[in-house]
């Protein structure tokens, strides 16, 4: 089956910016949980940048603190994000689940400490998933985050678990 | 070097003889969850996907508690889809609307087993460890994966070991232990690592206040919250019907990324301030604010010895005028339980509302939302802005004495403080 999820590594983007803890219910709020994604999208972080979701673009990078995705189980997180053309998320650290359905739905995230102090709303930041390096041309700053165990990046590579699975579906015993 | 009781967990399910934290494993499922939030959708996608079954229909456990009872068309056609699906798959345990919260229902009904590895679309599946089982959320793209495979990748975590010391005192209560855990170590704490409760204090926990702490695990977050399997969890298994259990903990000179000593003695009832998990203060530091909102219930404290603590506290008095005191019994069977002993009459005397067993105000669904400016303090695990209801709002957590005391006076109070004049 064709799959066109890009597995290029490299990103290039206009940052919107998040500070600590941004939670699950934020990015998905349970009051529009059984909506279509074309809903759900229109929702994401407006408790706390309401502008976000009418004004991200395709391509653009999201920067935030400790915690990213914190909360519930949700993949709608993730795949709302993704939804709206996010190209990858940068955080100090991800809750666990979040990076794992992140992974899932084949959203690329990076973990970069440092990386909240170093991007403002509106600057453009590269980074390079393989090598976890994450930079802001706009000041010259560089820094090295953690790159995804080579595991992980085989299903983001792959365009996400399903995809794996459409690939080798299970046969039989 | 020893194996923690994750990676004992793990290695039995990955069948090797032993794994160590760091390394990546993939696992035999024992047990998949899904509630009604995701299932529909989970089984339509594994459809798409070309999977005519799951994996074996005796490990898939499907719960319809969040949108109950079903508050929309849209939700009841939803349940109507679970329901075809549950037929068509052949899925034999299947818990309808109004049966309860999977949290509760898991454990009550038998399903969970010391020592296995439970997967569930709901971040709280955190919850099964006090039972000595490795629950851990999934999203629904790993849950298809799951069922079409019985199997997932697994990452084996570092365990961070709490010792648990000294007796609780008076008003005192397990959710004010990890409400104290999550401020004193951050709501990071334990990202990505497991979170195993030991020493003599852990072993003195009842399994109502064990499945508390599991549930909260994932608040600080923890992939696993782990208590032993000892005689309280083999009492426990038996009371419900089912088989006893074997004992299960860490081995000997396992090896913790983190060991931290928790005096229970020291510690006060706990409030976690909006909007973070780990804003917590001890209640005398925010008694007094006032509150719209009281609520008693979720897979955090809904049981029976939850619904007892706060009639306790309550003792025959009304709550204070204009206070919504809402109670949500975590499972029909608790609702038979509180009806039988009486606490149910002494709480709706009191003036509570009793909502249907289920999910709806915690996850901000549906049954008990909050306006724009609207403060409301629960027994339930989240305070997230937005949460519950509007984004103006502000969530306060706490044990069910806490919260009882809130709404017998109207505004955040000490449990310790509102003592009845017997005199």
């Amino acid at each position: 089956m064709a799959d066109t999820t890009p597995t290029d590594e490299k990103f290039r983007g206009k940052v919107w910016r998040f500070d600590d803890d941004i939670s699950t219910d934020v990015l998905s709020p349970g009051a529009f949980a059984l909506d279509p994604v074309e809903v759900r999208m229109l929702h994401v972080l407006e408790s706390v940048n309401p502008a976000f979701a009418a004004e991200v673009e395709s391509g653009d990078v999201v920067v935030a603190g400790r915690n990213f995705g914190c909360g519930s189980s949700r993949e709608t997180a993730p795949e709302n994000l993704k939804a709206l053309g996010v190209a990858c998320v940068v955080a100090e650290s991800f809750a666990r689940i979040f990076m794992r359905n992140a992974v899932a739905v084949g959203l690329p995230v990076v973990v970069c400490s440092g990386v909240h102090g170093v991007f403002d709303d509106g600057d453009t930041a590269e980074v390079d998933l393989a090598s976890g390096l994450v930079h802001n041309p706009g000041t010259g700053t560089q820094l090295r985050g953690d790159p995804l165990p080579e595991e992980m990046r085989e299903i983001l590579h792959a365009g996400g678990i399903l995809a794996l699975l459409r690939n080798s579906p299970p046969g039989p015993d | 070097m020893g194996m923690s009781m994750a990676e004992r967990i793990l290695a039995r399910a990955a069948n090797e003889e032993r794994v160590e934290a760091g390394q990546f494993v993939v696992a035999d499922i024992d047990l998949a969850l899904l509630h009604d939030i995701f299932a529909a959708g989970v089984f339509d996608t594994l459809n798409d996907v070309g999977i005519e079954g799951v994996f074996d229909p005796d490990k898939a456990v499907v719960v319809i508690d969040h949108f109950v009872p079903a508050p929309s068309a849209e939700a009841a056609a939803v349940h109507e889809r679970i329901r075809a699906h549950v037929a068509r798959l052949g899925i034999t345990s299947f818990y309808d609307a109004g049966d309860g919260i999977c949290h509760q229902l898991l454990p009550e009904r038998g399903h969970i087993r010391p020592g296995t590895l439970v997967v569930g679309t709901d971040s709280h599946t955190t919850t099964y460890g006090a039972l000595g089982a490795g629950g851990a959320g999934i999203g629904t793209s790993d849950m298809v994966y799951a069922l079409a495979t019985g199997k997932l990748w697994f990452r084996v975590p570092e365990t961070m070991r709490f010792e648990l010391t000294g007796e609780l005192m008076d008003q005192v209560s397990w959710k004010d232990v990890i409400l104290h855990l999550a401020g004193r170590l951050g709501a990071d704490a334990a990202q990505y690592m497991a979170m195993e409760f030991g020493g003599p204090g852990a072993a003195r926990a009842d399994m109502s206040s064990r499945l508390t702490v599991s549930n909260m695990a994932v608040e600080m977050g923890a992939k696993f919250g782990l208590f032993a399997a000892d005689e309280v969890t083999d009492k426990y298994l038996r009371d419900q019907g089912g088989e006893g259990c074997d004992p299960f903990g860490p081995e000997i000179d396992a090896n913790y990324a983190a060991v931290h000593d928790v005096q229970l003695s020291d510690l006060s009832p706990q409030v976690a301030l909006p909007h973070e998990i780990d804003n917590v203060s001890p209640v005398e530091e925010v008694a007094g604010l006032k509150v719209n909102q009281c609520f008693l219930g979720s897979c955090t404290n809904g049981r029976i010895e939850d619904l007892h603590a706060a009639a306790e506290v309550l003792d025959g008095r009304k709550i204070a005028p204009g206070i919504r005191f809402l109670v949500s019994p975590a499972s029909r069977r608790v609702l038979q339980e509180a009806t039988r002993s009486g606490v149910l009459t002494s709480l709706i005397e009191a003036g509570a509302t009793i909502l249907a067993p289920g999910c709806g105000p915690c996850f901000g669904g549906h049954g008990g939302l909050l306006g724009p400016g609207e403060r409301c303090i629960g027994t339930h695990n989240r305070n997230f802005i937005g949460r519950m209801g509007s984004s103006q709002a502000e969530i306060y957590l706490a044990s069910p004495a806490t919260v009882a005391a809130s709404a017998l006076t109207g505004h955040i109070a000490d449990p310790r403080e509102v003592r009845p004049d017997h005199g």
